[in-house]
């Protein structure tokens, strides 16, 4: 469904991502793991057309989506959820919403995937008047990953969905994300932790600066001496 | 002083004031957009004001004719201004910026001089007209149509900006261009909208006028010192805040010149705009 081949990232003349190469197969979760600064959002925000490659190309459905408009590739059923989940502050919760479904594609569909989305989050509903930014941290969560839901997407990005949330809110979130999968949608999410990261997604990809340094099944991964090394610094 | 002479100079202080909040809410949705400010906001009132004038002087067409063609003469000129240059220098510094909007400002004054002359002009016979009297206050007819235009225009915006999908997807880019652009939404073109509603509305105001205001190079000069201190005290890129502020200059203009002096009036403006933003930086509305 997502094949990334040989990417390469730079801000201005400051490389950060070297060669890196990741797939995503339709219906499957994905992690990507690595420390602070690695450039696991990078990756992500070139993937959604936010920044642009400098080298490598990137495959959506068969079809080369690298260097295109982020406004273009979200119509390709393509959601991506940025990191501090960006909801817009000063618009209501519904609002949010409803703009996720922007894009044509998504348009026709929108007072249904609203209701679908309204499902999923029944607190979103209760709020709906509500201005986005006097939402709980984790309300904003569910309302970015709603917003994002509003796209119709078949492969989902999702940037440290767990940022700042409590413990038992964070598990909560997982079980979203995996019910969110079932019904169809690939996922590629970010994570820092492994242990809960990988107790969600089929397989992961670890990053360190700016190179992709192991890639693997969860059970791999979690067995793995270097994954030890690099996150428990062991 | 009479209880007449004070209401009438309310009156009047508030008729004024729904213009300048008119003017305001163009600069403001640009900045709020943006965040840059349109130095040639003025430069734009007064071309729509020449604009109603040779309609007026080549076709016969009176100015409140003439509003939806210079509207969207304006509302053209905005985007082109968008495409032509603020496009380019959006991730330039703030210096350059403000030279852009400065320099095309000059030019456009300097421009309308040569060709117009800098004569005053005054459109000589007008359908608004002469003057009401209501329980012993005067008010001029074209004052009162002026003002109720641009409360109707800034209705007509806030409602597009609030209810209508367009104006949803401005709200967000103002608000997190990156996000919107996830959304599906393409900034550039909310940019250009931006410019030329923001235009559009510093037209219809500039035209408005026309009824009773001279039209001479440097008519938007004033209006838009004004209007930028307007928004600065209402709050960058607050519709509510720039018609709040609009009103309370209006008012304390009016209100300064009768009491004080008419010589001190933007003296007693400033004073206020310095008051206020001494104690609320972020202006009564502003956001950041
Ligand atoms: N807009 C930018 N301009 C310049 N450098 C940037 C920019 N964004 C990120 N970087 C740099 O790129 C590198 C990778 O950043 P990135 O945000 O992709 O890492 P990350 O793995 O997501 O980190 P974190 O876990 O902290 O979110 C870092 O060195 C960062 O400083
Ligand atoms: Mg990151």
């Amino acid at each position: 469904m997502l094949d990334v081949a040989g990417l390469e990232v730079a801000y201005g003349d400051y490389q950060v991502i070297w060669d890196v190469s990741l797939h995503v197969a339709a219906g499957e979760i994905v992690s990507v793991l690595g420390p602070n600064g690695a450039g696991k959002s990078t990756v992500l925000n070139t993937i959604s057309g936010l920044c642009r490659p400098k080298a490598g190309r990137i495959t959506f459905k068969g079809e080369r989506i690298d260097g295109l408009p982020p406004y273009e590739i979200v119509g390709r059923r393509l959601a991506h959820i940025m990191e501090r989940r960006r909801v817009f502050p000063y618009l209501t919760v519904r609002q949010n919403l409803w703009l996720g479904g922007y894009n044509p594609s998504a348009r026709k569909e929108r007072a249904q995937t609203l209701d679908f989305v309204f499902e999923l989050f029944p607190r979103l509903e209760e709020r709906e008047s509500q201005l986005a930014h006097s939402l709980s941290g984790g309300e904003q969560q569910m309302l970015a990953l709603g917003r994002g839901l509003m796209a119709r997407p078949e492969l989902l990005l999702v940037d440290e969905p767990l940022l700042g949330l409590a413990p038992a809110v964070a598990a909560d979130m997982m079980r979203i994300l995996r019910q969110i999968n079932e019904t169809g949608v690939s996922i590629l999410f970010i994570e820092q932790n492994v242990q809960t990261a990988l107790s969600i997604a089929d397989r992961g990809y670890v990053l360190e600066g700016g190179h992709l340094v192991l890639d693997g099944t969860a059970e791999e991964l979690l067995a793995s001496a270097d994954v030890k090394r690099i996150f428990l610094g062991g | 002083m009479t209880t007449e002479i004070i209401l009438q100079t309310i009156i009047s202080g508030l008729l004024m004031g729904f213009i300048y909040a008119l003017v305001a809410a163009g600069l403001s949705l640009i900045f709020g957009l943006m965040e840059i400010v349109n130095f040639a906001h003025g430069e734009f009132m007064m071309l729509s004001m020449y604009a109603a004038f040779w309609l007026y002087t080549f076709f016969g067409l009176d100015p409140l004719l003439s509003i939806p063609i210079c509207a969207a003469l304006l509302f053209g000129l905005g985007v082109a201004t968008h495409y032509g240059i603020i496009r380019h220098i959006l991730d330039a510094p703030m210096m350059v910026q403000i030279t852009a909007t400065f320099g095309l400002a000059i030019f456009l004054r300097s421009l309308a001089q040569f060709l117009w002359t800098p004569d005053f002009r005054t459109i000589p016979d007008p359908i608004v007209a002469g003057r009401i009297e209501v329980m012993g206050i005067f008010l001029g007819v074209p004052q009162l149509v002026a003002s109720a235009g641009c409360v109707l225009a800034f209705a007509f915006l806030y409602l597009f900006i609030s209810r209508t999908e367009t104006g949803l997807a401005l709200q967000a880019t103002a608000q997190d261009r990156e996000a919107a652009s996830l959304m599906g939404i393409r900034p550039d073109r909310m940019y250009a909208l931006g410019w030329g509603i923001g235009s559009a509305c510093v037209a219809v105001a500039g035209v408005l006028l026309t009824s009773y205001y001279f039209i001479f190079p440097e008519v938007g000069l004033i209006f838009a010192l004004i209007a930028y201190v307007t928004v600065a005290m209402g709050g960058f890129g607050s519709l509510i805040g720039a018609l709040v502020a609009g009103v309370l200059i209006g008012l304390v203009e009016a209100l300064g010149g009768l009491l004080i002096d008419p010589a001190f009036k933007y003296v007693i403006v400033f004073s206020m705009y310095l008051g206020i933003v001494l104690v609320r930086p972020k202006g009564l509305f502003g956001r950041y």
